[in-house]
């Protein structure tokens, strides 16, 4: 089975938007630039060699010290051609918006909301974008590399 | 039945203890046992625990093991859980408590009508275990007083037992002007964002 082919079908659909690729031992990666993200999701989805009908996870890595900052991680599974690829959006954190996919995938939902409670990006477009896990009141992104790892906020207590 | 009391009779022999009394009770002719009245009470209190088991994590299946047949908290009377808090005298918080469920616990805490015992059931609940973190209450009692502290990850049974049969002793020898304990007390911490 031919590995990258979702990486070469990318690329020569979006040649402007792919920044880098690569396909260590099989796992296809493109980076791309976040203002296409919405356009790529939809053309992986609906593509009919691609099908990328199954999103199994988005989720944030910190790269703190580095520029742009943040990077949003879509995994995605074909179901029809049993195919995976792992899309990366480089987000800054002076500018920490990207699209919503919800649009193309319902079960981005959670995720983007999970994503935002933890490293503070906001997706345009989303229905509900408010925390998930965390409380009201709750003050910064507990899971950014710049979290304080001693500070507390409880929401009740005595001592707490 | 044409009992007759006397010395040698069976109201005789089942004194507590075993041993003939030499006090007011035979006087009484073994008809009648005095004890105070505490003492009665909290002999009933401690093998008549209804509990109510607060399972928020991976303890629950320690919990479940221990109220099975095969530990049986039963024998020591603590049989039955009541998924009511009113209904319930013996507080289980079973599991890791986050600070977004802390408000709960301790509306569980003062829904149950006194007297009311907490057991700490694991390292978690006990001192907030490896979660040192963020989201996690660095132990119970930072919101709720608390009987009996059980450690463990997760505890074994035969730790959970122990720890019942400690509280039971801690019963055993409460008055009456420990209760009412009242509400929890706790205040809010963080205050609303405008």
């Amino acid at each position: 089975m031919e590995t990258n082919v979702t990486i070469k079908k990318l690329s020569n659909r979006f040649p402007g938007a792919i920044i880098e690729t690569h396909s260590h031992r099989g796992d296809d990666t493109a980076v791309v630039k976040k203002e296409s993200i919405l356009e790529i999701c939809t053309f992986l989805r609906d593509d009919e060699a691609l099908l990328y009908n199954f999103m199994m996870d988005l989720t944030v890595v910190d790269y703190l010290g580095r520029e742009p900052r943040f990077e949003v991680v879509y995994h995605l599974f074909s179901l029809r051609h049993n195919r995976r690829v792992r899309i990366k959006a480089r987000v800054s954190e002076a500018d920490a918006i990207i699209d919503s996919i919800v649009p193309v995938w319902v079960g981005a939902n959670w995720f983007e909301r999970e994503a935002f409670d933890m490293y503070g990006i906001t997706f345009k477009g989303h229905p509900e974008m408010r925390r998930i896990l965390l409380y009201e009141g709750f003050e910064g992104h507990p899971l950014r590399k710049d979290y304080p790892i001693k500070k507390r906020q409880p929401l009740i207590g005595p001592i707490n | 039945m044409g009992v007759t009391f006397g010395k040698e009779s069976a109201s005789r022999r089942i004194v507590p203890g075993g041993t003939v009394s030499d006090g007011p009770e035979r006087l009484l002719d073994g008809s009648a046992i005095l004890t105070r009245l505490q003492a009665a009470v909290n002999w009933g209190r401690k093998y008549s625990f209804f509990l109510y088991p607060f399972v928020t994590a991976c303890c629950g299946m320690e919990f479940m093991s221990v109220a099975g047949p095969k530990y049986d908290l039963d024998r020591f009377g603590a049989a039955l859980p009541r998924f009511s808090p009113r209904q319930a005298d013996l507080l289980m918080v079973v599991g890791t408590i986050s600070h977004k469920q802390a408000p709960i616990l301790v509306k569980v805490y003062n829904q149950m009508t006194e007297p009311k015992w907490v057991f700490a059931f694991g390292v978690c609940a006990v001192s907030g275990g490896f979660y040192n973190n963020y989201s996690v209450v660095q132990g119970i009692d930072t919101l709720i007083p608390v009987d009996v502290y059980v450690p463990g990850c997760p505890p074994r049974p035969e730790m959970v037992l122990d720890g019942l049969l400690k509280l039971q002793e801690k019963v055993a020898k409460e008055r009456w002007s420990d209760w009412p304990r009242g509400a929890a007390p706790v205040t809010p911490m963080l205050k609303k964002q405008e």
